[in-house]
């Protein structure tokens, strides 16, 4: 029964897609989490519908067939003005950043949903964008997903001690001399590139959920970032590949499917972690170290029985 | 071997900030600030809460940029052109005032500490920087804390991470803001035993304090500020005079070697507590 689904070509498309996805969303998603912007993934896929319809418009536009060819590389070139975009309204004022997101939300959608009808099409032609249209991959589909898919990975994995260091201080990163701008340009760039490879597989309204949910897994049993970003990937991967396993015998949508199985696993995991990752500290966790008050000999003698009592 | 040092060492100096202005909206923070730290220095920045000493040090390393002056870094300047492309950050170690909120992801000591070698246009660790991140670990005495989770170390134990993550590229100037704020004595003299080993080894230090304590007899020189101005630049406020300490260098250029400094209540010392006019 699996190799039935596995020389279906269809599926074939779909499976690689699922597990690249897998890979490159929690990886991004690690990044997002650190620097506390977990909602960036949804302003972006937001702001991307509207790089899909206008990529519809142009294609029309120009005569093209079929009339969503552009759609795609519409929704790349918005994704990553929209990310950059945030990343400047940022850095400007930390404050309005939460602003400027709400403004891309509603803009985002408004805007995909007015330009559609310019095109001639229907807010119906946004919907496999909106929840994912993975049986519809096709090779040309598949090749983009890989590539960026590829770009994704490499700056995320390649450059990871620098986008911690600017993620986690990004103060000390700056008095490091090290350049925090275009580093976090790049971690702007990177998340509305996998925004726009996982909008075939869940959709753009679900795409964050792959980028954020692995993560919050993975934090339940770990507490290192290398780690937490590795076992992000692992969950991504398994939920991808299972989910989508799923759709082939049952006829249920690739993309919620998906998703709710990571929460799925999120939820059992939470309720799961402390019972398995309880364990006696190593260390006392009261160092023992002298303090500023002198104290009467009967108090030094409790302190003596209180620190066997933690060894 | 601290006379060696001192036949070797330029006067080249290794802060120097010319007309500092720092304003933050309608608050002129940093009034003109002229502020040099020459090589082997051990210089403490002084002054109440609000007096401009944070705001100054963060222009001093590049993440305030000054509304008006130069800051010169080991000779480069900073923040003209492609920000500080000259500057050598590698012999530069900085240690903000407390642990930010850190990110939203546990992290551990080492991967905290080990951020510490990237700097300038080195973005990716070099060959053994476990070696030296627990190098850098054992210097603040946390060597056993390598894998755990920063977020669950003491106030005082994060403090110190911050302090290795700056001594782990083995900086020439070390930048501190209040390193020993809510630290407990025990610990104030760990740090200051750590300092005195570096410092005798060549470092040269600017130090934020709200009081001298435990670095005392370290300290060459103190600057004061006052509502953004520097108000006093000369002999530290100090309790006891230590110029029989060994490895003390008599190199700065402010004539605090006749002695006039015995006892604590000086006229000079006392001018501190006064109110300033500038």
């Amino acid at each position: 029964m699996i190799m039935l689904m596995l020389t279906d070509p269809f599926m074939q498309r779909a499976l690689i897609a699922a597990l690249l996805v897998g890979v490159t969303a929690p990886v991004v998603g690690t990044y997002l989490v650190q620097r506390r912007l977990s909602l960036l993934g949804d302003g972006i896929g937001h702001v991307a519908l509207t790089g899909v319809a206008l990529g519809w418009l142009v294609g029309a536009g120009m005569g093209l067939t079929p009339n969503d060819a552009l759609a795609i590389p519409g929704a790349v070139v918005a994704a990553v003005i929209g990310a950059v975009l945030i990343e400047v309204v940022r850095r400007r004022g930390r404050t309005s950043g939460d602003l400027a997101l709400a403004i891309m939300f509603y803009g985002g959608i408004a805007g995909g949903v007015f330009l559609i009808g310019i095109a001639g099409g229907s807010s119906g032609n946004l919907m496999q964008y909106l929840f994912g249209s993975i049986s519809t991959v096709t090779d040309g589909d598949l090749w983009l997903t890989v590539v960026l898919s590829l770009v994704v990975l490499a700056v995320g994995v390649g450059l990871r001690h620098a986008l911690f260091s600017v993620s986690h201080d990004e103060e000390f990163a700056t008095a490091s001399g090290l350049p925090v701008w275009a580093l976090n340009i790049v971690v702007a760039v990177v998340s509305a590139l996998t925004v726009t490879v996982a909008m075939r597989v869940v959709g753009l309204l679900l795409v964050s959920a792959l980028m954020i949910v692995p993560v919050a897994v993975a934090q339940q049993v770990t507490h290192a970032f290398g780690r937490t970003m590795l076992t992000a990937c692992v969950v991504g991967v398994v939920v991808c590949v299972s989910g989508l396993s799923i759709t082939y015998w049952y006829n249920v949508s690739p993309g919620a499917t998906i998703v709710v199985l990571a929460i799925g696993v999120y939820a059992v995991v939470s309720l799961v972690a402390p019972f398995v990752t309880r364990r006696r500290p190593v260390h006392d966790p009261h160092p023992d170290l002298p303090d500023d008050v002198d104290l009467p000999a009967a108090a030094t003698e409790r302190a003596v029985a209180a620190a066997k009592e933690c060894r | 071997m601290t006379d060696t040092r001192q036949v070797t060492e330029s006067s080249e100096a290794v802060i120097e900030a010319r007309g500092l202005h720092f304003r933050a909206g309608a608050s002129h923070i940093l009034r003109g600030i002229d502020l040099t730290v020459d090589r082997g220095e051990v210089v403490a920045l002084l002054g109440a809460n609000g007096s401009g000493k944070s705001t100054l040090v963060r222009a001093l390393v590049g993440i305030n940029t000054p509304s008006e002056g130069t800051v010169r870094l080991l000779g480069e300047p900073l923040g003209a052109g492609r920000r500080g492309a000259g500057v050598d950050w590698s012999r530069i170690g900085y240690v903000p005032q407390r642990a930010g909120a850190g990110g939203g992801i546990p992290s551990t000591a080492q991967e905290v500490v080990a951020s510490g070698l990237l700097h300038g246009r080195r973005l990716r660790l070099p060959r053994g920087w476990r070696d030296q991140v627990a190098n850098a670990l054992e210097q603040v005495g946390l060597a056993d804390r390598v894998r755990d989770p920063v977020h669950l170390l003491s106030g005082g134990q994060q403090q110190r991470i911050l302090i290795a993550r700056a001594l782990v590229r083995e900086p020439d100037l070390l930048v501190l803001d209040e390193p020993v704020a809510g630290v407990d004595v025990a610990s104030q003299e760990a740090f200051a035993a750590t300092m005195e080993r570096l410092v005798d080894g060549g470092l040269t230090v600017l130090v934020v304090l709200h009081e001298l304590g435990e670095l005392e007899p370290l300290v060459s020189r103190a600057v004061v500020l006052r509502h953004g101005k520097v108000v006093h630049d000369g002999a530290p406020p100090r309790a006891r005079d230590d110029h029989d300490r060994v490895g003390h260098r008599h190199q700065h250029p402010h004539g605090d070697d006749n002695g006039g400094r015995v006892v604590r209540d000086t006229a000079e010392t006392r001018a501190l507590d006064l109110e300033v006019r500038p």
